[in-house]
C-alpha cells in the first residue's frame, strides 16, 4: 500500500524531467526540412552585377557553403572575420545570399568589412530565403557537388563550428566524390 | 399599390449598385480572403507565437507576399500551406497535424480524462459497504453483562 503514496512524487519528478528537457531547448532552432534535398529552383541577380542572373545550376559542380547575410544583421559582423578566414583557406566555394537588403548598403557594408564571397546572390524579397526555410541571419547551408543540401548551421560560424563540423564534412564529401 | 411602387423603386436603386460592385470585386476579394485564411494558419517563424497575418516582422511580410503570389498562380490553400510546411516543417502550422509524433499531444487529455473518470467511479463513488458485523463473542457478552450488572448495583 505504501507505493500509492509515492504516486504524486513520481508524477512530480516526471514533470521535472519533461520541463528540464523542454524548457532548456532553444525554440528558435528548427530542424531543417531541407537536409538531403536539392537547393530549390531560383533565379536571382548578382549583388555586384545586377544584370547577371544565377540559378540553382550555378551552384553545382563543387561543394558550396551558402551563407545568408545582410548589412542590417548585427551577428553577421561578428561572423565576418571567420568567413574571410574560410575564403582564404580555399576549401569550399563561399556563396553569399544578401537577404532583405538594398544594393547600396550591402555594397557599402562589404567595402567596410571586406568581401569573402565568390558570388553574392541578391535576395531582396526572401524568395530563396523562404524556399530554404531560413528564419534569420546568419544561417549557412553546406551544399554538395550535385547540388544537394547536406547540412544547415543556424547562427554564427565560429572557429569551432568550422573546425569541428563544417571542415570535416567538406573533407568527407570531397573524399567520397 | 403605393407600397409596391416604393419597394420596387428601392430595389431598382439598389440593384445597379450591387451589380456594379459585385462582379469585379469577387476575384480580388476572394484572393484577399484566401490569403488571409492561409496567413492565419501559418506561424511567423521569427516571432513564434503569432500567425504571419498578425505579425509585423519582415519575414512574415515576405511570407504573406509569397502566399499571395502562390494563390494568384492558382494554387489551393492546402497547396500553399503544404509548401510552407515543406520549407519550415510542422512548426510553421499553428494547428499541429494529427500524426504519429503528435498523438500524445492530441489524445493524452482524453486518456487522462478517462483515467480520472475510472478513478472517480472506483474510489470516490464506490457505495460504502457496511462493515461486517460479527456480533459479540461469548466472552464479550459475559463481560458486557458483568458491566451492566455492576452499573445496576
Amino acid at each position: 500500500m505504501t507505493w500509492k503514496g509515492a504516486i504524486p512524487l513520481i508524477a512530480f519528478l516526471g514533470m521535472c524531467l519533461i520541463f528540464a528537457v523542454g524548457l532548456t531547448r532553444d525554440p528558435r532552432i528548427l530542424p531543417s526540412e531541407m537536409i538531403d534535398r536539392p537547393v530549390p529552383v531560383f533565379q536571382l541577380s548578382s549583388l555586384t552585377e545586377p544584370d547577371t542572373l544565377y540559378s540553382a545550376d550555378d551552384l553545382k559542380g563543387d561543394i558550396v557553403l551558402l551563407n545568408i547575410f545582410g548589412s542590417w544583421c548585427v551577428a553577421c559582423v561578428q561572423e565576418h572575420p571567420m568567413l574571410i578566414e574560410i575564403s582564404r583557406q580555399n576549401e569550399v566555394r563561399l556563396v553569399g545570399i544578401d537577404w532583405r537588403d538594398t544594393r547600396e548598403s550591402a555594397t557599402r557594408w562589404l567595402a567596410k568589412y571586406g568581401n569573402p564571397y565568390e558570388t553574392i546572390l541578391f535576395d531582396e524579397t526572401s524568395q530563396l530565403a523562404i524556399d530554404l526555410g531560413v528564419t534569420g541571419a546568419p544561417e549557412s547551408f553546406l551544399v554538395d557537388a550535385s547540388g544537394n543540401i547536406r547540412y544547415k548551421h543556424v547562427g554564427i560560424i565560429t572557429p569551432e563550428v568550422w573546425a569541428e563540423i563544417l571542415l570535416p564534412m567538406i573533407q568527407t564529401l570531397r573524399a567520397s566524390s | 399599390m403605393i407600397w409596391r411602387i416604393i419597394i420596387m423603386s428601392i430595389f431598382l436603386c439598389v440593384l445597379p449598385a450591387t451589380l456594379a460592385t459585385a462582379a469585379p470585386q469577387t476575384e480580388s476579394q476572394n484572393i484577399d480572403s484566401r490569403a488571409k485564411q492561409v496567413g492565419l494558419a501559418l506561424r511567423c517563424v521569427v516571432c513564434q507565437n503569432q500567425s504571419i497575418e498578425e505579425s509585423d516582422a519582415d519575414l512574415a511580410k515576405d511570407m504573406r507576399q509569397i502566399v499571395r503570389q502562390r494563390i494568384e498562380n492558382g494554387e489551393s490553400n492546402a497547396d500553399v500551406i503544404e509548401f510552407m510546411r515543406s520549407r519550415y516543417g510542422d512548426y510553421v502550422l499553428l494547428k499541429p497535424p494529427v500524426q504519429r509524433n503528435t498523438y500524445v499531444l492530441w489524445f493524452f487529455p482524453f486518456v487522462a480524462l478517462l483515467f480520472a473518470l475510472l478513478w472517480y467511479v472506483r474510489h470516490v463513488r464506490r457505495p460504502e459497504k457496511a462493515e461486517p458485523v460479527s456480533g459479540l463473542s461469548e466472552e464479550e457478552k459475559q463481560a458486557l453483562n458483568r458491566i451492566i450488572n455492576e452499573v445496576k448495583k
